[in-house]
């Protein structure tokens, strides 16, 4: 394909031109475990992977959590987190064996042939140093341009990839740019020092998706521009179909599927790659909003304590019994104060907030332990808001106890029941949270949820931290219990596909203002306010070509 | 910059009210030990009226608060009072020990905080090898041992055996600054193997701490060597933890060389310190410990201010 003379490829010589710049042989990586009951012992991470990647082309590697392609990616720069290490097979980069290298060899692969762009740039650049000075490090370490030739370089690159004021921006620190900047800005460090092959690790799943839409344009841009060939990876097929020539499916370690990028999202082969490509295909019957709602807040204006900008302002909103309210909106939209509100953690500063009819106290220690059970939270991050010393059974047994008096056989009893309910069974009322897996944990904590009986849950990006397939289940079971129980469901997230899938009614939030609000159908439809329309149209579509087109209309 | 300048003005407020505090305690402290620098003056036989008399003459019959206020004003324009003993000014004799004590205090820290240092920085860079479990044990030897031991261990061989700098260290006047540094030798090579440990011990794990920040395997992955890993993306990410424990033991040389200098017989604030306390001499007292007080707080001020202006979210605001 795009044949690119690189001049760092000059002091390694002719070792292999003609061949693909990667080639990974049959790959294992192992890590070795400590666990505290039994003796360290070895175990595989990925096994017998192989593929080939030619100079200027860029293979996505998706896969879920565990899959092993950030493994994979890493094991491209000959490097292992936490143990991780190369137990067999081949990384040949441009003809040359990397994965037995010495440190000192490897020094002059890394930075040089091979850059790297992290998932999270805000923990990725070290905070004490301007960001000019780390972008152009490894150039100058590599000797391959003077300090001025780099700056101007890091600078054209800044340009290259959309920033603002791409002469300035290099003086700022980490903590002054924003998260999409400073994606942004690591990509043009990876660029900087012209290396062969960059590995971008998930550069896009931290980020909003009116933000993502932008750094993959500024990404694609400087791929095309440059000539460097990629592994980008992402557990987002719809992401990685917009970059990538060609597509591997990664599963336990092991590949499932390797195609082109059209092959892969229109005619998938293998039964776990179409699940991949058909997630989200909940169907989710709209219901009409009852007469009078069970939660209504009204005109809420929200400020933190010591400051004065209104987090929300006049925001009011209704849900009905039974049904599902879905709050979309980005990072700092006021989403979550608004949960905060409702809950009683902030008293708002101005409107009311009505619950069954009756006036809900403002503050949490005015609220009865009557109303406090009517309204349950289940929040993001399930591994945290679980105390890892209880077990499975205390977790949910604890609001039995607290609301209802039930002790002894009896809560076993009715542990046992929810846990049936959450469709995990009597088995695991003995386990802790550390035995048990991402969507395990989050349906613990909708068991512990739903064992106070409310009325009414507040669902905070519920299923963000979680891969699509198990966020899929969570969504099924969450609609299940629903039409079971008749529990309403206040649903904050970002993710519009989630929105799609299980709302009555919407409300997009827009830096703390409700910019629409209606049921689902009437949300969903055209004309839509410049915002929903931009919010709608940055969610990526799994088809070829989608961000191209994009990038088209909106002159990205 | 306003919002550092404020923090800064903050800090040195809370310095300043915490002297305060601090001379209070002195002053209540050395008030409520059973009977007064007049007993002690005159000892047990005195009779009543010798007492009365003399506490009239001293003003020791006038109210706490006024006598408080009284003393401070007095050491605000730089008046310490004078000692009962011998009735010299304390100013005067303090003076000279004072600047004795910072000598040594200051050339065992010139050795001492980039020897921990740089320690501390070899053995994260060999961490859990050779390197690092020696420097580690060494250190930790010298930190067990009390003070007095390693002094005499000095002494024995150092200056006895192998008779390369004295064993008592005789500071005077006309003492050229080499003749100085070659008195203070010894005191100054026990102190440094006293505060050696705990600096380097804390840099090493306050480094360790930020090694295993995402940015540092960015670094890694960039092709650095391991030293400049170490050096220039950790180390200044582990400022403020170092700083305040070189500051609290720069504290601890000003104020914790009672015992060094006994042994060494150095003309010191120690020495000075504990002749006085033995003959109850309280002025003295009083004015020595609020000057250990003020060299605690504003070493640890110093340290603050350090963290301050090193962490550059503080230095330059969004």
């Amino acid at each position: 394909m795009a044949s690119n003379t690189n001049s760092t490829d000059v002091s390694k010589g002719a070792t292999g031109t003609a061949g693909p710049l990667l080639h990974i042989r049959n790959l294992q990586l192992s890590a070795t475990v400590y666990p505290d009951d039994a003796k360290p012992h070895t175990v595989t991470i990925v096994d017998d992977v192989s593929f080939t990647l030619a100079r200027g082309q860029v293979l996505g590697l998706i896969g879920e959590s565990g899959a092993g392609k950030s493994t994979i990616g890493l094991a491209a720069m000959a490097y292992g987190r936490g143990g991780v290490h190369i137990s067999g097979g081949e990384v040949l980069l441009d003809g040359v064996d990397i994965s037995g290298a010495s440190r000192r060899e490897l020094r002059k692969v890394r930075g040089r042939q091979v850059c790297y762009v992290s998932q999270s740039a805000a923990a990725g650049f070290n905070p004490a140093h301007r960001l000019i000075d780390q972008v152009v490090e490894s150039t100058l370490l590599n000797r391959t341009a003077t300090a001025k030739e780099a700056r101007a370089r890091a600078i054209a690159l800044f340009d290259t990839l959309g920033l603002p004021n791409p002469q300035n921006i290099g003086n700022r620190y980490p903590h002054q740019v924003s998260g999409g900047q400073l994606q942004r800005v690591m990509t043009a460090m990876a660029l900087c020092s012209e290396p062969d092959l960059i590995v971008f690790d998930e550069p896009t799943t931290a980020l909003d998706v009116t933000t993502q839409i932008e750094v993959l344009a500024a990404i694609k841009r400087a791929i095309r521009k440059t000539g460097v060939a990629a592994l980008y990876i992402s557990h987002d097929l719809a992401v990685v179909a917009q970059v990538s020539d060609e597509i591997m499916v990664l599963k336990n370690g092991k590949t499932v599927e390797h195609e082109d990028t059209r092959s892969i999202i229109e005619t998938p082969k293998e039964t776990y790659t179409q699940d991949l490509v058909n997630v989200r295909s909940i169907e989710h019957q709209e219901k009409p909003p009852a007469d009078t709602p069970l939660l209504k807040v009204d005109g809420i204006t929200a400020i933190y304590p010591g400051t004065d900008v209104a987090v929300l302002s006049d925001v009011s909103i209704e849900l009905s019994a039974g049904q599902t309210l879905a709050v979309v909106g980005e990072s700092g939209s006021g989403k979550s104060t608004l949960a905060r509100v409702i809950t009683g953690l902030l008293p708002p500063a101005k409107g009311s907030l009505t619950f069954n009819g009756q006036a809900l106290p403002p503050e949490l220690k005015q609220r009865s332990r009557e109303e406090l059970r009517e309204l349950q939270m289940i929040y993001q991050m399930a591994d945290v808001a679980m105390n890892p010393r209880h077990t499975v059974s205390t977790i949910i047994g604890r609001p039995l106890t607290y609301y209802f008096n039930i002790r002894g056989r009896e809560r076993k009893q009715r542990v046992a029941e929810l846990l049936d309910a959450i469709e995990m069974g009597e088995g695991f009322a003995d386990r802790y949270p550390a035995e048990l897996s991402g969507g395990q944990k989050q349906r613990v904590c909708i068991a512990r949820a739903l064992a106070a009986k409310p009325s009414l849950i507040i669902c905070d990006e519920v299923t963000s931290a979680l891969d699509p397939l198990v966020a899929d289940g969570i969504l099924k079971l969450l609609l299940e219990l629903q039409s079971r129980e008749n529990v309403a469901y206040l649903f904050i997230t970002h993710d519009l596909a989630t929105v799609k899938a299980i709302a009555d009614s919407i409300a997009v939030m827009h830096r703390g203002k409700r910019v629409r609000y209606g049921v689902k159908s009437d949300v969903l439809t055209p004309p839509f306010d410049d915002y929903t329309q931009l919010l709608l149209s940055s969610v990526p579509q799994m088809k070829a070509g989608w961000l191209d087109q994009a990038i088209v209309e909106r002159g990205l | 910059m306003s919002y550092i300048l404020t923090l800064l003005a903050k800090r040195l407020a809370i310095s300043a009210l915490l002297l305060l505090a601090v001379s209070a305690l002195i002053f209540a402290g050395t008030e409520i030990l059973p009977g007064d620098v007049a007993q002690s003056v005159l000892g047990q036989s005195a009779t009543p009226e010798a007492l009365a008399n003399l506490r009239r003459d001293m003003g020791l019959d006038e109210p706490a608060l006024s006598r408080y206020f009284g003393w401070l004003g007095g050491i605000v324009q730089g008046d310490l009072g004078t000692a009962l003993t011998n009735g010299t000014d304390i100013a005067d004799a303090i003076g000279k020990r004072l600047y004795n004590t910072v000598f040594l205090a200051s050339t065992a820290a010139v050795v001492a905080v980039p020897l921990a240092i740089s320690l501390g920085l070899l053995a994260v860079l060999y961490k859990n090898r050779w390197p690092d479990k020696l420097i580690s044990g060494t250190t930790l030897a010298f930190i067990s041992l009390p003070e007095f031991f390693i002094g005499y261990l000095l002494i024995y061989f150092v200056a006895v055996q192998l008779g390369w700098f004295p064993s008592v260290a005789t500071v005077y006047d006309s003492m050229t600054f080499a003749e100085r540094l070659n008195a203070v030798a010894l005191p100054a090579a026990t102190l440094t193997l006293v505060v050696l440990a705990h600096m380097m011990r804390m840099t090493r794990a306050a480094i360790l701490n930020v090694m295993q920040s995402a940015y540092i395997e960015t670094a890694e992955l960039k092709g650095l060597s391991a030293f400049r890993i170490v050096a220039k993306h950790a180390l200044p990410n582990a400022i403020a933890p170092i700083v305040n424990v070189v500051m609290l033991n720069l504290a601890y040389l000003v104020v914790g060389v009672v015992v060094v200098e006994v042994i060494f017989v150095y003309p010191g604030m120690g020495q000075y310190l504990v002749d006085h306390v033995s003959k109850r001499d309280v002025p003295v007292v009083q004015a020595c410990g609020l000057i250990f007080a003020t060299f605690y707080i504003g070493l640890n001020m110093i340290a603050d201010i350090i963290s301050i202006v090193a962490n550059p979210r503080i230095r330059h605001p969004r």
